[in-house]
């Protein structure tokens, strides 16, 4: 399993990050990216998801390998 | 004041500022989302009011046809006063925004916990003797202010000014512009003589960096400072947008809690459940309501909207509705998938939402350490017009 953040979404609401703090980095100014390359260690799929559902502005995607 | 004309046909002739919306606009929301998803009004000049999250959604994210110039439903629109970046659209709003974003970063509110827990917690020293008190007034409404009063760096014993202003702009000013223009020219004059403070006096320009105002007399955009007006504006916004939102926030949180035992004893007994009930507080009471002027005319959910009117837009109604939340209409404080709009949505996100949330999180968290058992000890009353929260909240409890 992969993530992204669609930076053209993103808006820094940080729910990403609260849900799922080792999948993502943010900014200086708050903004969320997949923390590495995005891979999804095993045991972290379920928090992916809980990220993906929380986003309000639906940046956040999950491509399963 | 000529008492206002009742709402006849919620549909066609809307009106947030109707006692009934005032006390619970629940109902109002949900049967206009399930018979008339975008209502009109030929109060306020004209202005439309989705209650549909995706509509919501939609108007938020399109400022080519829904301006934020006007971010008030008024009865009267007089040239709009500028406070970069609420009231800016793009190109110009993202500078704005960039400026104040760093200050307010989740990882920059965890060094102002501990100064919130000190607030609250000598806040509940106040009353706790008394085994009652009223939340709104004694508690709440005193949390957000000293908070942003630090982060600004003016003096705290200014709070009740603030509180004023904030109640003559946000609510007397919907229908009289004189008794907001009044207030709005008192705080220009109150942050102009904070800002000549900082350039009289060299102690304070010593450590500009300190707080918000040293920050952005500092700050620059295109390599030049901020000129007067802006700054100004600016300030103002931060102490507008920062005080009585959360104090509403909080507010609603206790209310639901004062009435809800179970999950009070819930909060108690598994701590770690704050982050999830935080979130569905912010959800089903969402205390902000903003505003767009339509400039284009345009269609949404399928529905015509011209340009000249306003749009009155309902994060809180969004939140409650049953296509994107199931069970909208209950509060569940485990509620594990939760992408709710109450901090706005699109560019115009609250850039205070983190600190909202940490005011939010430690104002509950304290007051469930002191005062675990508490119940309402008579009528609530509800502020009304762009934020929605409890102003007065009695509570007793066993001292």
């Amino acid at each position: 399993m992969r993530i992204r953040v669609d930076p053209e979404k993103c808006q820094g609401h940080n729910r990403c990050k609260a849900v799922a703090p080792e999948l993502f980095v943010l900014d200086r100014f708050g903004n969320a990216s997949a923390a590495g390359d995005g891979h999804v260690p095993p045991g972290f799929e379920e928090k992916a998801r809980l990220a993906l559902a929380n986003c309000p502005e639906m940046a956040v995607e999950i491509v399963e390998d | 004041m000529a008492p206002r004309k009742p709402v006849t046909d919620w549909t066609t002739d809307w009106d947030h500022l109707d006692p009934r919306w005032r006390e619970d606009p629940f109902p109002i929301w949900d049967e206009l989302r399930r018979s008339c998803p975008i209502a009109h009004t030929e109060r306020y000049q004209g202005a439309y009011l989705p209650t549909r999250y995706e509509d919501v959604r939609a108007i938020a994210n399109d400022s080519t046809h829904f301006s934020s110039r006007r971010v008030i439903v008024r009865e009267v629109r007089p040239e709009p006063i500028p406070s970069p970046p609420i009231t800016s659209d793009p190109p110009y709003h993202k500078p704005y925004k960039q400026l104040l974003l760093p200050s307010f970063t989740a990882e920059a509110m965890t060094r102002l916990e501990p100064k919130a827990r000190a607030i609250c917690s000598e806040l509940i020293d106040k009353f706790i003797a008394d085994g009652h008190c009223d939340a709104a007034q004694q508690y709440t409404r005193h949390i957000p202010v000293k908070v942003i009063a630090h982060m600004l760096g003016v003096p705290e014993t200014d709070s009740n000014l603030f509180i004023r202003w904030i109640h003559e702009i946000l609510e007397l000013g919907i229908t009289d512009d004189a008794v907001l223009m009044q207030a709005v020219r008192e705080m220009e004059g109150y942050f102009a003589g904070r800002i000549a403070e900082r350039h009289d006096n060299p102690e304070r320009r010593d450590r500009p960096k300190d707080d918000l105002i040293g920050q952005l007399l500092e700050a620059r955009i295109d390599g030049k400072l901020l000129d007067d007006q802006h700054l100004n504006g600016m300030l103002r916004l931060l102490l507008i947008a920062g005080i009585d939102t959360t104090w509403s926030g909080i507010g609603a949180a206790l209310w639901h809690l004062a009435r809800t035992p179970a999950d009070r004893d819930r909060l108690i007994a598994e701590p770690a459940l704050m982050p999830t009930a935080i979130e569905e507080f912010l959800r089903a009471f969402s205390p902000v309501t903003m505003a767009r002027e339509v400039v284009k005319d345009t269609e949404i959910g399928g529905c015509p909207i011209k340009a000249g009117n306003m749009v009155l837009l309902s994060f809180p109604a969004a939140n409650r509705d049953p296509a994107v939340f199931p069970d909208a209409d209950k509060v569940i404080i485990d509620r594990k998938q939760n992408r709710h709009s109450a901090f706005g949505l699109g560019i115009h996100r609250c850039v205070g939402s983190n600190l909202a949330r940490l005011e939010m999180t430690v104002a509950v968290e304290e007051w469930l350490k002191r005062i675990p058992h508490f119940t309402l000890a008579g009528d609530v009353a509800w502020s009304e017009g762009t934020v929605r929260g409890p102003r007065q909240l009695p509570i007793k409890f066993s001292p």
